[in-house]
This record gives structure tokens, sequence and C-alpha cells, in this order.
């Protein structure tokens, strides 16, 4: 059998500039194994790929007795601050809008088996995530990915994350438009985009059809658009126009711990302005926006430092500078008049540096993607009806089938417990979207799939496969449908076991389904972990996070009851906390608050708005008893989580990489041309003598080039302009002479630039790489004394 | 072949039953009580799951669990690590893991009399790369494990490839008898 990589089978199938992006971060994963590349840098280096750290990869685990030293055979190998090299990680996959092809899902399927537990798990913003996976297995798992058109460029880290949309979008009767291709415009033009690669903190953004529905909970994110039409739908303009696209654009939205309502920045921004304004956003928040204080970092925060009206104006001044760039319309789905500014300057930025991944070559390896229109398989058709069809179908159909706005087509909802579905039902999932659905499924942040365009004719069928694969469970968007975090299972900040709680509460609404009022079967539960929220438990009906409280010297598990949410109107209202119950005391506050809702509420009354009416108060009051907790030798089950034997402790609580690190776009683009330096090396010592000097010079460009769009952040990617301009900002002003050396750093840098193609035999390839060292080391002195405090 | 990541599932007897959920404190147990020489990492609960796998105990070598995938109910141990030797020593080394697991499995009073035989087992390669579910990848795994099963069942056994092509490469094993898993450790640390 011939013994091949992934690299080689797959030589051909990736775009070029990923198959590069992918080699640069093996790169650094060599220099990291060799000690010669800063932990933070590292760290946020793979935060930035979606390679993402797992509770106790500090070596550390409390077993129930004791906290026991995980001795990874790596010994004190790190691949960030306080995490191991061999520690198990988790893998986020970026799915934007969640939708994933069928020849995706195999080949996430294939990753989950091969190098993870055989579990894929849909998270509450449409991604995918593996876990216990090693970081060794990054690389392949990358490759494998980018083959079928999956980058898992900025799916952590200080980035813009993955971008979300509403999977109705195209087929909802509510919708103003389908947002789906301007979805698709954002997530390519800011991917790798360098006014995106700044940030203090990450940022989130989503799109919606509609105001009125959860749809993308705009109100929550730090950007959300919610589709507008002028005039709107219904409504015709005086000169008889063709209504305009836009999108009433919010901003500032968060949960995380104290959670932020996101402000109207504009009630309608035209489409052909979405891209810019977004960029003016980016740039703003990368400037202004908080980098030492990680807790204040997000830019929810600087919206409410600045104030909304404040921060308009920054964007509208901020989007009036943008140099012109023709992607703001191109990259959109109908033909756009070209912007008037035509005469500006065009950016080119077709480097590949760490910090300036050009959104160009990405933008052109998603092309296709892009190009991509979900459409029907087969003809339409009613669903079928009659007595004869099985009950077990009519149940499933109740909640998990609705029609779409094409009539005789139909969304069908595959609700999989905890967002978890294994690798061989993945598969049949991706051979029944193929038969029914065209090949397309997407994620929904329930954390479920849903497979679109089905013809009513095909439903029954499409069930019978589906429950043939232990995917056919009803109750998609019910009670029974809970939402949660990975929680203690997997996250280093987690501190109660949402996933835990939540398979119970599941279980036990489950199987009492039947006999449930209809006044409580839509409500949504969601656990978090603990307060940051990624249970989004804010805008449940009844929500909860993880807490701990001590009774008689042990800790126990509990969660606050968070009530007053609204999952409506985009997230339209957050819930406030009332009160810390013992976790194995939720099942009976949940039947409780239930119970009470059902016996008590006005007809046609929401259950927000009877917790509003009723008051928290009250509420809380008849929960009190709740609250208490049996000794330990009363009931030592309360002092365990659910699903978990260990005795509780909040011991193996860490420092969580959600808040990446920060790395300065400078920090970033230096360590980038060290990379290029340690290449060259590489090609000298397999005697490739011009390619090594060549490479050399490459990396004293980056290193003046990173240095010198610390003050232009505009400077382009052309050699010339970037000697010119590092020469007059910072040669000429003598900012980058060493205090010994003098102006002899940069002079490495003009006389390598003013060789005409040079040729190199091995002494002089050598020599070159010497100097390229030493100018990088020039470079990060220079960077260093003018960001040091004034004394 | 240069691929490592073999999966062993041992078959319970056909009419075991197990409430998965005793399987958690036991498999924290295990980790308290140092277990199996192995790097233990945690437990990992998926009995929520449909025909998932079902409780495992995640070490950084392997992955350890009790399952009902396909309907069977087994005990599976999946190589993560990369493992030394050439195929012969990982095999070995997979089974190996997998009937320590098991025979440790067997002593659990809170199971109750769980029984591996050890007479129906299946042997996977969870890699597409090194070990595609074709047919040279049979001819280079099949001879090395049947010279190892002629070791453990001289009685005499089948084996049956599992054709999926899109599921892993997989060999079951069907031997004319059940020698249990002391048997079994035995014959393989003799073989």
């Amino acid at each position: 059998m011939t013994e091949v990589t992934w690299k080689q089978r797959l030589e051909g199938r990736l775009p070029r500039s990923i198959a590069r992006e992918i080699e640069i971060y093996e790169t650094q994963m060599e220099l990291k194994r060799q000690g010669k590349i800063d932990d933070k840098v590292f760290a946020e280096s793979r935060l930035r790929r979606g390679v993402y750290g797992q509770r106790y990869d500090n070596g550390r685990r409390q077993d129930g007795t004791g906290t026991r030293t995980l001795e990874y055979p790596s010994g004190e190998l790190t691949k960030g601050p306080n995490t191991l090299w061999d520690a198990p990680g988790m893998q986020r996959i970026k799915i934007p809008f969640g939708e994933v092809t069928a020849d995706q899902l195999e080949v996430i399927a294939a990753l989950a088996e091969e190098i993870s537990d055989g579990i894929a798990h849909v998270t509450t913003r449409q991604d995918f995530q593996l876990h216990f996976v090693h970081v060794d297995d990054t690389p392949d798992l990358m490759r494998r990915l980018a083959a079928v058109g999956i980058t898992t460029r900025e799916a952590c880290g200080n980035s813009v994350r993955n971008v979300t949309g509403c999977p109705l979008s195209g087929i909802c009767s509510d919708e103003a438009f389908d947002v789906t291709p301007y979805a698709k415009a954002l997530s390519a033009f800011l991917l790798g985009h360098p006014d995106a690669q700044d940030f203090g903190r990450k940022f989130k953004i989503s799109f919606s059809g509609c105001a009125q529905h959860a749809c993308a909970l705009a109100h929550l994110h730090d950007l959300g658009l919610v589709a507008r039409t002028s005039p709107p739908a219904g409504e015709s303009s005086p000169a008889g126009d063709r209504p305009q696209r836009g999108f009433e654009l919010y901003v500032g939205g968060g949960l995380g711990a104290v959670p932020h309502e996101a402000k109207v920045l504009d009630p309608f921004v035209p489409v052909e302005e979405l891209l810019p304004v977004a960029q003016a956003i980016c740039r703003i928040f990368g400037r202004l926006g908080e980098k030492r204080n990680r807790g204040r970092a997000r830019i929810k925060f600087l919206v409410a430092k600045l104030g909304i009206d404040e921060f308009r104006r920054l964007v509208v001044e901020e989007r009036a500078s943008l140099p012109f760039d023709p992607r703001w319309t191109e990259l959109l789905p109908e033909p756009a008049a070209a912007s008037p500014a035509a005469a500006e300057r065009v950016v080119e930025r077709v480097a590949e540096p760490e910090t300036a991944l050009a959104a160009g070559p990405f933008v052109e390896a998603y092309d296709a993607w892009r190009a991509r229109r979900d459409a029907p398989a087969r003809e339409p058709a009613p669903l079928p009806g009659g007595d004869d069809l099985p009950a077990d179908f009519k149940i499933w159909a109740e909640t998990n089938v609705r029609e779409q706005r094409q009539k005789g087509y139909f969304a069908v909802t595959v609700h999989l417990p905890l967002g978890d579905l294994t690798s061989r039902q993945a598969r049949r999932l991706a051979a029944l979207s193929r038969r029914w659905g065209g090949g397309v499924a997407r994620a929904t942040v329930e954390q479920n799939l849903m497979l679109r365009w089905i013809s009513g004719a095909d439903v029954a069928g499409l069930y019978r496969g589906l429950a043939a694969s232990g995917l056919a469970s009803p109750g998609a968007g019910t009670i029974v449908d809970i939402t949660a975090c990975p929680g203690t299972d997997t996250c280093k900040l987690g501190i109660s076991s949402s996933r835990g709680l939540a398979s119970e509460l599941s279980r036990r609404l489950a199987a009492r389904s039947f006999e449930l009022d209809e006044a409580i079967k839509d409500l949504r539960i969601k656990v978090s972990g603990c307060f940051n929220s990624c249970g989004q438990h804010h805008v449940a009906d009844i929500g909860f996070y993880g807490v701990s409280r001590k009774a008689g010297g042990h800790a126990v598990p509990h969660f606050q009851v968070v009530l007053g949410g609204q999952w409506t109107d985009n997230a339209g209202a957050y819930g406030l906390a009332m009160g810390a119950v013992p976790s194995k005391n939720i099942p009976r506050a949940v039947a409780r608050l239930t119970d009470h809702f059902v016996a008590e509420r006005r007809p046609g009354e929401s259950f927000q708005s009877f917790v509003r009416r009723v008051g928290k108060a009250a509420i809380k009051a008849r929960l009190e008893d709740l609250t208490g907790i049996p000794s330990h030798a009363e009931d030592a089950s309360f002092y365990s989580d659910w699903g978990d034997a260990r005795e509780y402790t909040i011991a193996d609580l860490g420092v969580g990489e959600c808040a990446g690190e920060v790395v300065s776009a400078v920090d970033f683009a230096l360590a980038a041309s060290e990379r290029r330096v340690f290449e060259a090396q590489v090609a000298l010592e397999r005697g490739e003598i011009d390619a090594a000097g060549r490479q050399a010079y490459r990396a004293m460009l980056q290193a003046a080039g990173a240095v010198t769009r610390s003050e232009m952040p505009d400077l382009g990617d052309d050699p010339e302009e970037i000697v010119n301009e590092f020469r007059i900002h910072f040669h000429d002003t003598r900012r980058f002479h060493d205090p010994f050396a003098g102006a002899k750093f940069a002079n490495f840098l003009f006389q390598a630039h003013g060789e005409i193609e040079p040729r190199f035999d091995a002494e002089a390839a050598r020599r070159r790489i010497e100097e390229a060292q030493l100018f990088i080391e020039a470079s990060h002195a220079c960077v260093a004394r003018h960001s040091a405090p004034p004394a | 072949m240069d691929a490592y990541r073999l999966n062993v599932k041992l078959d319970f007897a056909a009419e075991a039953a197990v409430d998965l959920g005793r399987l958690i404190p036991i498999f924290h147990r295990w980790i308290q009580e140092g277990r199996l020489a192995e790097l233990w990492i945690d437990v990992a609960d998926y009995r929520h799951v449909p025909d998932g796998p079902g409780v495992m105990l995640i070490a950084h070598e392997g992955h350890f669990g009790v399952e009902a995938v396909g309907g069977r109910l087994g005990l599976l141990y999946a190589r993560k690590r990369p493992a030394g030797g050439g195929f012969p020593q990982r095999l070995r080394a997979a089974l190996g893991k997998a009937l320590a697991a098991g025979r440790c499995l067997e002593r659990e009073a809170a199971l109750e009399d769980l029984n591996l035989p050890g007479d129906r087992w299946t042997l996977s390669i969870q890699d597409r790369l090194l070990a595609p579910n074709d047919e040279t990848t049979r001819r280079a795994v099949e001879p090395e494990l049947r010279r190892l099963l002629d070791r453990l069942y001289p009685g005499g056994f089948e084996l049956h490839r599992q054709d999926d092509a899109a599921e892993c490469f997989a060999l079951r094993v069907e031997a004319g008898e059940a020698p249990g898993i002391n048997a079994l450790r035995q014959r393989l640390a003799a073989a």
C-alpha cells in the first residue's frame, strides 16, 4: 500500500491560499515545539484557526479524591499559557450561517470518528465542534475541511467569529428578503480582512430576515442585521420604484456575564453599504476598543462608553475615509451601482502575512460557495394526510415540520439531543439530504439541523430514513429541546454541568410530553455552565447558569434561575437571575414554575408577561424551599452534579481561551516574519540557495511593513511603497536606529531591496538570513521602545 | 501498514443488558485508582445520543467505552495516538487493552455478572488515508489478523468484512468457541 500524507492526497484540491495558510500554521507548530515562538502568539494563532483548549489542559484534574497530575509524554511543552501540548482540545468548525453540504457533513463525520470521540456537536452559533482532539491532528483536519470548502480560520480568538443567520432565510413567509447571499458576502469579505485583525475581543455578527421572530437574535450580537426594504413590504414608493433592500443595523449587543442589548446604529443601511459600514465598525473597534481589560473589551462596552450617537458619528466619519474597495459591491448578489468614489485608490492587499490575510485570496477561494444557491431537488407536493400514517410520524411532524413560503415544500428540523450526533448519523443525514434536500442542511442556534426544500411527497420517506438512524426525535423547538453549552463536560470555565442538567430535564419532560399543557409546550429552556451565557440563558423563557455554593464545608453545584427573557423579537429582552437552586432541585423548580404558569396564567398570556405580572418576588417565594441544601449525610447526591459521580468541586476551573490572547497586529506580523526567516533557513539546508536568500529579504520586508503599519494602517503591500514609507517614517526620523548600531539594521533592508534580481551562493544566502534576523530583532526593539509607557 | 488508530470492540454476551449510568461511577473510580496504567483524562457521558458511544472513558492514548452501536452492546477500545512497532504489535496492543478493560468490567459487582464471552469482536481501523475500506487494506490486514486468531481460537473462526464503503475498514471476528476474557488474555500473551 502506498503511504501518503493528507497533504499529498489533497494536492490541488485546496485553494492555493488556503493550502499555504495551513502550511504556515504547521510551521508555527514546529516553531512552538522548538520553543521559538511565544506562548501567547502561538495560542492566539491557533485560536484564530479554531484550535481551542479544553478542561484539564493545564495538566491537573480533580478526580473526586484529590487533584491528579496528568503526566503527558510531551512533558512541559505547551501550546499556550498554562496549556499543555498533549492535552486534548476542542476544534471549532465554522459553518457560515449554518449552511453545511452533504460533502462537508461527511468529512466532519470522518474527522469525528478518526481523531475525536465519534461525536459532532452543533453549537449555539451554528458551528460544529469536535472534542478531545490532539493539536498534532489539526493541520490535516484543516486540509480535509478545506478540500470541501470549510475554513476554521477565525473560528475562535479575537476575530470576527462565525456569521450566523436565520435557518429559514429564503423560505420564510415573514422575511423581508433572503439574507443568505448577504451573509455570505460579509463572511467572505471579513474573513482575514486586515481591518478585523486587531480586536481586543471577539466580534459576532448575525443576519435576520425579520424583526418579530427569534430569527438570528440580532439584539444580542455585536453587529446584528435585520432585513428591511424601503419602503417596507406592503407599501409602495411614491415613484413606483422597486423597493430598495437594506438592513436595520444594530451594534453593541452581547450576552456574557452582563448582557447588553444592541442599539440601533442605522434604521436602514442599503445593501451596497453593508460591507463598507461593517468595515468601518471593525476599524473603530480595532482602534478604540479596550485591549488591556479583557473583561471590558467587547464592543458593547465601547458603545456604552461612547454612547450610540458618538459611535454613530465615528462610524460615518470612518466610512467616509475608507479607501474604495470594489468588493463592497462585487460580492453582493445583485448588480449594484459602482461607488461614486471610484477615483480613490483601490486597496490591494495580496500578501500572505499573519495580520493582513488578504481578503482577496480567501474571497476567490470561496467564489463557488458564494455562488451556490439553495434549491429544491424535487417537485412540490402537499404533506400526506390520513389516518393510515403512523402515530409516531404525526407526533414528529407536528413539531419538526413546517411548510415553507414556497407551497408544497417543507423545512424539517432534525432534533439533536444536546446538539450531538454520531459520525454514522451524520453520514446518513448527508445521504438523506442528497436524496431529498438538495444536499444541503442548516445548523440552527438551537443546536439542531434543518433540511429544507423537502417536497411534501417525501416527508414520510425522510422520516423513515431519519428514524432508522435514530434522528427522528420529536419536539424540536419545544420545551424538551433544551439548549446547553458544553459546560463542565469540556469547558475550562464551566461551573456546573449544563449538559447533565439539560439531559435530565429533557428526559423528564419528554417522558411527560403527552400530558404537558399546551401553554408550556413551546417554552424555551436554556442552560449555561457559567455566567458567560454560551447557552444563551438570558433569552430563554426559563434560563439557568451554573454557580457554586458552600454547605457544611462542601461545594454544592447550583444554578441561578433566570426568568423574563424573550426569545422572539430577535432576542427581545433579557431575563434576570432570581436566585440559586441546587442543581439536583432544578427539575422540581422547572415543574413548579410551569405548573404555576399553567394554573394562573391569563388567556393568551405569554410566560414572559406572566413573570412580569406576577413579579419575581412572588415567584422566588414559590421556589424558596427548593433552595435548601440537605446535609451530606442526609443526601450526598446533592454534592455531585448531574452525570458526574465525583464529589463536586470548582477546583478544575481554568483560564478560558474564549477571550483569546491579545496579540497586536504588529506582533502577529513580526511573528510571521520570524516564521519566514525560519523557512529561509530550512530552504538553505535543503540547498535551495536562491529561495533562501529571497525569503530572507521578504522576511525583512514583512517586518518593515509591520512596523510602518503601526502608523499607517492603510499601507499597501507594494515593496517599493513599504520601503519608501519605512525610510520616511522610521529611518529618516531615526526612530528605527539602534542605540549602538545606528542605522545598520535598516541598511540591511535598503541594501537587499536595492538588489535587482540577486543571485546567491550559500554564503550570501546565509548572510542575508542573519541580516534578516537582526532586522527583525531591531523591529521588535523599535516597537517596544515606542509602545513603552512614558518614563 | 502505518495506521495506528485501531479500534477493537468486544461484544458482550447476547443476552447482556447494562444500565450505562452505572458505568459513570465505575469509570470515575478507575481514574481514582489508576487502573490499567492509562493516562486517564475524563469520563464522557453520551447516553442521550441514540446509537451513540454510550459512556466513554477518555485516556491520552485512546478511548474506552461501553456502547450499543449497531445494536450490539460491547466494550470498545479506540486508539488515538501513534503507537510504536509494526501492525502486528499494534494489533496485539489494541486487543490487549480491550481485553484488560473487559476483565476489569467483568469484576465490577455493580454490573451484575456482565459477561464478555470473547467469541465475537470487531477490529476496525479509523484511518481513511492509510487504511481505506478496500481490498488493498484487507490484503494488508487480514493475514496478520488470521495468524493471531489461529493462536487465539484453535477451534476455528470466521472473518467477515464490513464493506459499507462509507464506513471505516472493519473485520468482524466470529469464533467457534467462547473462551472468555481470561483465557483470551493468556492466549494473547503467548501468541
